[in-house]
C-alpha cells in the first residue's frame, strides 16, 4: 500500500502555551477514505491546518507524495485540497466565478468544461449565477467542496463536510465523496457524525486532547472493539441469575424481567453473537421461558465514547 | 513549478479588481466626488480670489498635485488594506495560505491591484480638474513614474495595515487619524514657504511634505525641497514596506496560527 502522507512527531503548542498536537505519528494511504474522529479541541482541526499551511508546527515533519512539505511546498499545496469547517468564502461572489478562481489561485488555466463538470456533479450548475450568499447553508458548503476539487486534488481534506447539513443532502455528500474516492482521489475527512465514517471510511483513527488513541482499519477496529449486547424478554420475572447461566456475562434488569447480555468482542473474540445462541439453550435447558430477544452489534460511536472515556479514565 | 506563478498572481489581481468595479460607487466615484468638491470649493471658488497664486504658480492649479496625493495616499491604503483584510475577516484567507502562492505572488495580486485602481483614480481626477483649473504637467514621464511610486509604496503600507488589524476600526484609523492630517498639514493647499517659523521647520517634520512637494516638482518644475530628497524619501518608504512585509511572511505573523 502506497503512502500518500506521513506525520511524524508533529507538535503545536500556540502562542498562549496550549499544546493541541502531542507527538502526532500519522499515515495515509494512497486512495483510501481515512476519517479523523475526536471531540471538539482534540485537534482535528489544527492537524489539518499544519498538513495545508494555515498552522507552523512547532516541531515534527509532514510528507506528502513522498517529499517534504516544508521544504516543496509550492509543488506539493498544488495537489492538496481543503474544504474547511467554516463557510468562509467571499459571499458576494457568485458561484462559477469563485470556482473559477481557486482554479487560477492553484495556478491551473481556465478549464469552463471541467468548472462545469463539478458544479453538475454536485448541483450547483442551476446556481452558478447566483451570488453564494444567496444560498442555503448546504449549498453554501457545496461551493466550498467545488472550489476545493476545481484545481483537481490528490489528497483532499474534508474538515466536517456534512456539518449542519439536512440528512438528504448529507447522504448526497457521502455519495459524491464515494465518487471522488472511486477517481482515485484520497480523502481524509473528519466529522462528529460517527455514522458518517461508519458509512464511509475504510480506516479510522481517533484522537484527543493531541493524541492519536489509535488508528485501525474500521472493521477491524470494530470487530477488535466491538461488543454484543442481547436484551431477552423474560416470560416471567426471576430473582437472581440462576447458576445455569453463571458463566455467561449476563444481568438482571431492575424490573427482573429483562435478561442483558454484553460480552463477546475483544481480542481475537469474534463470538458474541454465538454465544448468545449458546446462551439461549441454556436458558431452555434450564426450564426458563422468554418471549423476545433483541441482539444487535456495537456501533462506532459505541466504541469511541468508551475509548474516550478510556482515555479519561 | 517555477518560483512565480503567474496564473495565481494574475488571478488574485483580476478579482481585487473586480471587487472594486463591484464596489465601484464607493470605490472610485466616492473619490472622485470628494476631490472635485475640493477643486470646486478651494480651486475655483477662493483660488479665483487669490492673485499672484501660490509659489508662483495659479492657486488653483497649485493644488491640483496635493489633492492628487491625497487621494493616491488614502485610497491606495485602503485598498489594499481593505482587500487583505476582508478574507481575513471572513476566513476565506485559508484558500490563499493553503494555495501554492508565496510573497511575490500575493503582493503582486493584492498591491498591484490596489496600485491600479489608484492609477485609475488619478486619471480620473486629473481629468476631471481639467474642468475647473488650468494645469500643465512639465515631467509628464516623471509624473507617471511618481504617481506609479507613491500608488505601489502605500498599496504595500495598506497591504501590512490589512494584516495588522484585527478589527475595522483600527482598519480605518490610521488613514483617518494619521494619514489625513499628515497630508493635510504636508503642504496640499499652501507651500510651506508661507509658513512663519518654527512651524516651518516643524513642517520639515512631516514626511508627506515631501511626497506633496516631490509630485508639485514634477508638475511644475519647482517645489519647497529637492526633488532627489522627495524621490530617496519615497524609496526608502518602499524598501521598509517590502522587507517588513517579508517579514510577516517569513514568520507568519498574522496570518498562519
Amino acid at each position: 500500500m502506497q503512502t500518500i502522507l506521513q506525520i511524524s512527531g508533529l507538535t503545536k503548542t500556540y502562542a498562549g502555551g496550549f499544546t493541541a498536537l502531542k507527538g502526532v505519528d500519522l499515515s495515509i494511504n494512497k486512495g483510501e477514505i481515512f476519517a479523523l474522529l475526536g471531540p471538539n479541541g482534540a485537534g482535528k482541526t489544527t492537524l489539518i491546518g499544519a498538513v495545508c499551511g494555515l498552522v507552523r508546527p512547532t516541531s515534527g515533519t509532514i510528507h506528502a507524495f513522498g517529499e517534504d512539505m516544508g521544504k516543496h511546498w509550492r509543488r506539493l499545496r498544488a495537489r492538496v485540497g481543503l474544504v474547511p469547517q467554516e463557510l468562509a468564502t467571499d459571499m458576494f461572489e457568485r458561484v462559477e466565478r469563485a470556482v473559477n478562481h481557486s482554479r487560477g489561485l492553484f495556478g491551473l488555466p481556465p478549464d469552463p468544461a471541467r468548472v462545469e463538470e463539478i458544479l453538475r456533479a454536485l448541483s450547483l450548475w442551476d446556481k452558478r449565477d447566483a451570488q453564494i450568499r444567496t444560498l442555503s447553508g448546504g449549498m453554501k458548503r457545496r461551493v466550498l467542496i467545488a472550489k476545493a476539487l476545481a484545481h483537481e486534488p490528490e489528497l483532499l481534506f474534508l474538515d466536517e463536510p456534512t456539518a449542519g447539513v439536512d440528512v438528504e443532502l448529507r447522504r448526497d455528500m457521502w455519495r459524491q465523496i464515494a465518487l471522488l474516492r472511486e477517481r482515485g482521489t484520497t480523502i481524509i475527512l473528519t466529522t462528529h457524525y460517527l455514522e458518517e465514517a461508519e458509512e464511509m471510511a475504510d480506516r479510522v483513527g481517533i484522537i484527543n486532547k493531541g493524541d492519536i488513541l489509535m488508528v485501525d482499519d474500521k472493521q477491524a477496529m470494530m470487530e477488535r472493539l466491538g461488543r454484543t449486547e442481547a436484551l431477552i424478554t423474560l416470560a416471567q420475572p426471576l430473582d437472581e441469575i440462576p447458576e445455569a447461566l453463571g458463566a455467561f456475562p449476563v444481568s438482571l434488569t431492575e424490573e427482573s424481567t429483562v435478561l442483558c447480555y454484553r460480552g463477546g468482542g475483544g481480542e481475537g473474540d469474534l463470538g458474541g453473537s454465538a454465544e448468545v445462541a449458546e446462551l439461549t439453550k441454556a436458558l431452555t435447558r434450564a426450564g426458563i421461558d422468554y418471549t423476545a430477544i433483541d441482539i444487535h452489534e456495537s456501533s462506532l460511536e459505541d466504541i469511541f465514547v468508551d475509548l474516550l472515556e478510556g482515555g479519561a479514565a | 513549478m517555477s518560483l512565480f506563478n503567474a496564473r495565481s498572481a494574475w488571478t488574485i489581481y483580476k478579482q481585487e479588481l473586480m471587487r472594486a468595479f463591484r464596489t465601484a460607487m464607493q470605490s472610485i466615484l466616492a473619490p472622485v466626488l470628494t476631490t472635485t468638491l475640493y477643486f470646486v470649493v478651494f480651486g475655483a471658488a477662493i483660488g479665483g480670489q487669490m492673485q499672484g497664486g501660490m509659489g508662483g504658480v495659479n492657486y488653483g492649479a497649485f493644488i491640483v498635485p496635493g489633492l492628487l496625493l491625497l487621494t493616491l495616499l488614502g485610497e491606495s491604503t485602503s485598498n489594499a488594506s481593505f482587500g487583505i483584510y476582508m478574507p481575513r475577516f471572513t476566513g476565506a484567507i485559508y484558500e490563499l495560505l493553503s494555495a501554492p502562492v508565496g510573497v511575490a505572488e500575493t503582493l503582486a495580486g493584492f498591491v498591484g491591484a490596489a496600485a491600479t485602481k489608484s492609477l485609475i483614480l488619478a486619471a480620473i481626477i486629473l481629468g476631471t480638474a481639467s474642468f475647473f483649473v488650468d494645469y500643465t504637467i512639465a515631467h509628464p514621464f516623471y509624473a507617471f513614474g511618481y504617481i506609479l511610486l507613491v500608488s505601489a509604496s502605500f498599496s504595500l503600507f495598506g497591504f501590512i495595515l490589512g494584516i495588522w488589524a484585527d478589527s475595522f476600526e483600527k482598519l480605518s484609523i490610521v488613514p483617518m487619524l494619521i494619514l489625513m492630517p499628515l497630508t493635510f498639514l504636508g503642504g496640499t493647499f499652501y507651500s510651506i514657504q508661507v509658513l512663519p517659523e518654527p512651524w516651518r521647520s516643524v513642517a520639515m517634520g512631516n514626511p508627506v511634505v515631501y511626497l506633496v512637494n516631490g509630485l508639485r516638482w514634477t508638475f511644475y518644475g519647482s517645489s519647497d525641497v529637492s526633488i532627489g530628497v522627495s524621490l530617496g524619501l519615497t524609496l526608502f518608504f518602499l524598501a521598509i514596506c517590502v522587507t517588513f512585509i517579508a517579514w510577516i511572511f517569513k514568520t507568519g505573523w498574522r496570518l498562519r496560527t
